[in-house]
């Protein structure tokens, strides 16, 4: 009796138009709680007011590297040599695997700085000492499973698929820079 | 159907395969679909999935900021303010939190004054009840070690007085205090077993839940009338019946949840749990959370340590033997003239014990709490049994349907057999 006396003009069942607005309220209600506690998990305040990290370049003689931390992260600032320089610059960008010029990647000349995560499965790579494994060409080698990377952090030979990244920073005055 | 198979009413292919494996939708259907249910339940019968639901919000909100929190004298206060402070949704996850376990202690407080007005825990439900008991306590232990966790002036001194209460024994007191601190005194071991007990113990409330529901589902539910249901006329299924009515009231709590948690966050908390635990300070006026008032009150009105610790516990612990101790047939208090005034005293007097418990424990405040805590007795060990013998009750209805649908009084023949049935 109900199915027939509750039928609305169009033929769709009042029932139906019922259960349809009901579900929508309880898919609503369900987001709208879960909003709250997804959001809880992603980064806290605290842990992004954390996301700049200040260098001071001046100890860093010509040819040295040092590692900072930046969001848990380590990030390699080398102070490039001119053979350095000369041999990024050299190499056709159409040969690479991941096409970059040196220019590209850099802000001032001597100065490389990258995210020293392999960009294969996010091993350290090596290299940072003059007495590390820098691979084939001069950069970077990353022992996990041989990705090599030149003195512009661009991947050479092996499986990782990009070049090192480039981190937002800029220079705050002549030896300081700001990564972040 | 191959043999082996569970025989599935379930049209849905993928519903039934399912359901002949494992017949979970069958149960679902059985024990929440088509679940008769007395027609007559009143809004008290909501207070059992309201709570139901509260342990949910606990768990789900526990789980969330255990991720946050920091099990460490040094860091608990502060990674309490980082969840306030700097993670996403941290202040509203932990509002939930706090307000839901006064929420948690209003809804089974209403439910087990229900239980006691309507007689629930009369037979065959007197396992249903103890089990409601030992789920009353657990909470009581998983509430004092989450106030502990915050680690402010009233986590630590809370804990300290609460677990001094059991130096009162004789013997064996220091060897449990000891147990309980894992020192000399409340500090990190204690904390960290207390942060991990606090985990565990929702859980094994959701153990003792399903068996309290399991039990239910056996005798079945109780109703206002106290009479047990005489066939299909006076049932309803659950669904959606009860589904509907349990709805109307979960919007209800729900307002007065929000209302809690985004107005007054604090109202039912304590100002100094917001000054960092200092062992070497006590503040002037140290009470529990206000769920703990009235057991706190009876503890105060005693003037002997170890005397005043037993009918602390015993003021709960006596519940355990209500079942005994109130032998009336008849269960509603609506067909008891006498032991209804006493038990609406009782519950009053409760609350007068709860008000008490957060007074000073000086000048007339002694007196009333000293009374409060007798009458608190003497209705369990003194009122009840007495009534159970002197009481006269009036006549019960002869069904749950009869006093909806008329039919005029009962037929003279009909008088005593619902009292031996009840």
């Amino acid at each position: 009796m109900a199915n027939i006396a509750h039928a609305a003009p169009d033929g769709a069942p009042r029932r139906d138009f019922l259960k349809l607005v009901t579900g929508a309220f309880a898919a609503v209600g369900v987001g709208a709680i879960a909003w709250p506690f997804i959001a809880s998990l992603q980064p806290a305040k605290d842990t992004l007011a954390l996301a700049n990290t200040d260098v001071d370049l001046a100890p860093i003689t010509e040819g040295q590297a040092i590692t900072v931390m930046w969001r848990g992260k380590p990030v390699f600032v080398r102070n490039r040599t001119a053979k350095e320089i000369q041999e990024a610059r050299a190499v056709p960008t159409n040969s690479l695997p991941d096409p970059a010029t040196d220019q590209s990647r850099v802000q001032k000349d001597q100065w490389l700085i990258l995210v020293g995560i392999c960009t294969h499965l996010g091993c350290v790579p090596t290299g940072q000492r003059t007495t590390d494994a820098r691979g084939d060409y001069g950069g970077w080698f990353c022992p996990c499973h041989g990705s090599h990377y030149d003195t512009s952090g661009r991947i050479r030979k092996g499986p990782a698929p990009r070049n090192l990244d480039v981190p937002q920073y800029a220079f705050t005055s002549d030896t300081k820079v700001r990564i972040g | 159907m191959s043999i082996g198979l569970h025989n599935s009413e379930f049209k849905n292919p993928v519903v039934r395969w399912v359901d002949q494996r494992l017949p979970v939708f069958t149960m679902m259907q059985k024990e929440y679909g088509t679940f008769p249910t007395p027609k007559n339940f009143n809004y008290f019968w909501n207070f059992g999935a309201l709570a139901m639901v509260t342990l949910m919000i606990m768990i789900a909100t526990g789980i969330f900021l255990s991720m946050h929190y920091v099990a460490n004298t040094s860091l608990a206060f502060d990674s309490v303010e980082r969840i306030m402070r700097d993670v996403n949704a941290g202040w509203l996850i932990r509002y939930v939190h706090m307000n839901g376990a006064s929420m948690f202690f209003i809804v089974v407080y209403i439910h087990i004054f229900r239980g006691m007005y309507y007689g629930s825990y009369k037979a065959p439900r007197e396992l249903l009840w103890i089990l409601g008991v030992v789920i009353f306590l657990l909470m009581m232990a998983t509430a004092f070690m989450g106030y502990v966790l915050p680690w402010g002036q009233m986590s630590f001194w809370g804990a300290t007085v609460i677990t001094n209460l059991f130096s009162a024994f004789p013997v064996v007191g220091e060897f449990i205090v000891q147990l309980l601190w894992g020192g000399l005194s409340v500090d990190n071991p204690t904390l960290n077993r207390f942060f991990s007990l606090h985990y565990l113990l929702p859980f094994v409330i959701f153990g003792v839940v399903f068996l309290h529901v399991a039990a239910l589902h056996i005798t079945g539910s109780n109703n206002p009338l106290g009479i047990e249901p005489k066939g299909p006329q006076d049932t309803l299924p659950f669904h959606p019946y009860y589904t509907a009515k349990d709805s109307v009231g979960l919007v209800v709590y729900f307002i007065v949840f929000a209302v809690l948690v985004f107005f007054a966050p604090n109202y039912l908390g304590h100002p100094d749990n917001y000054i960092p635990a200092n062992p070497l300070v006590t503040p002037p006026h140290i009470v529990p959370e206000w769920y703990f008032l009235p057991y706190y009150a009876i503890l105060r009105a005693v003037p002997d340590k170890l005397g005043g610790v037993l009918l602390m516990f015993g003021s709960i612990l006596i519940w355990f033997v209500l079942p005994w101790l109130d032998r009336s047939p008849v269960r509603s208090m609506r067909f008891r003239p006498l032991a209804r005034p006493f038990f609406l005293l009782w519950a009053v007097n409760f609350l007068v014990l709860l008000w008490v418990g957060g007074k000073p424990a000086e000048g007339h405040y002694v007196l009333i709490a000293r009374i409060a805590t007798a009458y608190y007795f003497a209705y369990f060990l003194v009122i009840l049994p007495l009534l159970a013998r002197l009481e006269r009750p009036l006549p019960l209805p002869e069904s749950i349907s009869r006093p909806v649908l008329g039919g005029g009084p009962l037929p003279a023949g009909a008088a005593a057999k619902p009292m031996e049935k009840a």
